[in-house]
């Protein structure tokens, strides 16, 4: 059983789908100019994260290897419908907000990479937990984003004013890429500093990399 | 006449899929380390996405529409671009193997590319499509404008790879922050009034 804070530390640090993946860029960008649309669309994501990793976990067997890719996009689809229809009924701002980003959670490669890559060889429990983790980092690099492009572009902090000083240049699409590329290399330098604290305190620390085969070995040895 | 120019400078300039509206960010930062490649996702990615929107937009008017179950457009629509796309390889592979060698790689990628589920989704509420031919065309040139955005970053990720960057920005930050000028220029497009 691969333990619960490898999962955790997997999803929300070193394999953070937005800031080291580099995954699901499009509502990074697109839906970041105010923190609460951030905290919105990571959590329409987490939930879909976590209920297609469970149904393609349980389906692992079931589902011929030839023709998982459609039938993972499939499941995944089938509940951003869900999610859609339910905030389209009971959170219509969020809904409105969303727009066409919300049907797009379908194409999201971050649902499908954790389906083909996690879900579909491991067991119920631990693909509910990487769904969460996986979706919590999504959810805090889109908010943390959101932050630093509300407070410098709009002036407020989740809809609070601040102050009356903004630049609207972060607010913009260009300062969308820049926010981005900028919270990345921030976060590589803070990332690389810790790792190596870690190494020079102990081998196998929490931040250590597991390089593709040993994760690859860990995966067998679930399945086995 | 004039609705026709109206559509080309929107799709290709002013609503711009990459740079103003981030739809296929990830093909955008993924497949533009060389000209070439990108060049070849470009033209793979208006081929599709002219197809998707006229099956789409058909599928959804006078299937969805009249069925009254119009609550399963994206399950439709994903599932007809992920048909379209393998119909798409295996015609290319039997009537033009050359060309299915030097755009196949980027085939199987389309699937998963958001523009292209966004330019189905975007067909059904934008203001410009009226009919199916107008949805065609708008598919049409937003793929253009796709290829004119990838081709260029593309050209400006070539010189900056030879540049000695500070090792922090290396890779990702820095094409952010090449797109982050880029969306600056196409942002003068959106100052026009159409």
């Amino acid at each position: 059983m691969m333990k619960v804070k490898d999962i955790a530390l997997d999803g929300l640090v070193r394999q953070n789908p937005t800031l080291r993946l580099v995954l699901g860029t499009c509502p990074t960008l697109a839906l970041t100019t105010l923190a609460f649309n951030g905290i919105g669309m990571g959590l329409a994501v987490t939930f879909v994260l976590i209920c297609s990793n469970v149904l393609v976990s349980l389906l692992r067997n079931v589902i011929p290897d030839k023709v998982r890719i459609p039938a993972f996009v499939l499941i995944i689809a089938t509940f951003v419908t869900i999610v859609s229809l339910v905030l389209d009924k009971f959170m219509p701002d969020l809904y409105e907000t969303l727009g066409v980003y919300l049907p797009l959670i379908v194409v999201n490669c971050i649902i499908l990479a954790r389906a083909e890559s996690f879900a579909s060889h491991n067991k119920v429990g631990a693909a509910a937990l990487d769904g969460l983790f996986m979706g919590l980092g999504f959810t805090i690099a889109l908010t943390l984003m959101g932050i630093v492009r509300e407070v410098l572009g709009k002036g407020s902090f989740f809809g609070i004013k601040l102050w009356n000083f903004k630049i609207e240049f972060f607010a913009s699409a260009a300062g969308a890429f820049l926010t981005y590329g900028l919270l990345i290399a921030i976060f590589t330098v803070v990332y690389n500093a810790l790792e190596r604290k870690a190494r020079r305190k102990n081998f196998s620390g929490a931040f250590a990399i597991h390089s593709e085969e040993q994760q690859l070995a860990k995966e067998g040895v679930n399945n086995g | 006449m004039a609705n026709l120019l109206i559509i080309i400078v929107s799709a290709v300039f002013v609503n711009n899929f990459v740079v103003v509206q981030f739809l296929g960010i990830c093909p955008f930062l993924g497949v533009s380390k060389k000209t070439e490649s990108a060049f070849g996702m470009g033209v793979a990615v208006i081929f599709v996405m002219t197809v998707a929107s006229l099956v789409c937009y058909c599928l959804y008017n006078y299937v969805l529409v009249p069925v009254g179950i119009t609550y399963l457009k994206t399950i439709v629509f994903i599932f007809v671009i992920a048909s379209l796309v393998q119909i798409l390889e295996m015609v290319l592979k039997k009537f033009a193997p050359a060309l299915y060698r030097s755009m196949g790689v980027y085939l199987p990628l389309i699937t998963t590319n958001c523009a292209i589920l966004g330019v189905a989704e975007l067909n059904l509420t934008s203001a410009m499509v009226t009919n199916v031919l107008t949805a065609t065309l708008n598919g049409f040139f937003s793929g253009i404008g796709f290829l004119l955005a990838i081709v260029l970053l593309s050209g400006v990720r070539e010189k900056v790879d030879k540049l000695p960057i500070a090792k922090p920005l290396k890779g990702f930050p820095i094409t952010m922050i090449c797109a982050c000028f880029m969306a600056m220029a196409f942002y003068v497009f959106g100052t026009v009034a159409l």
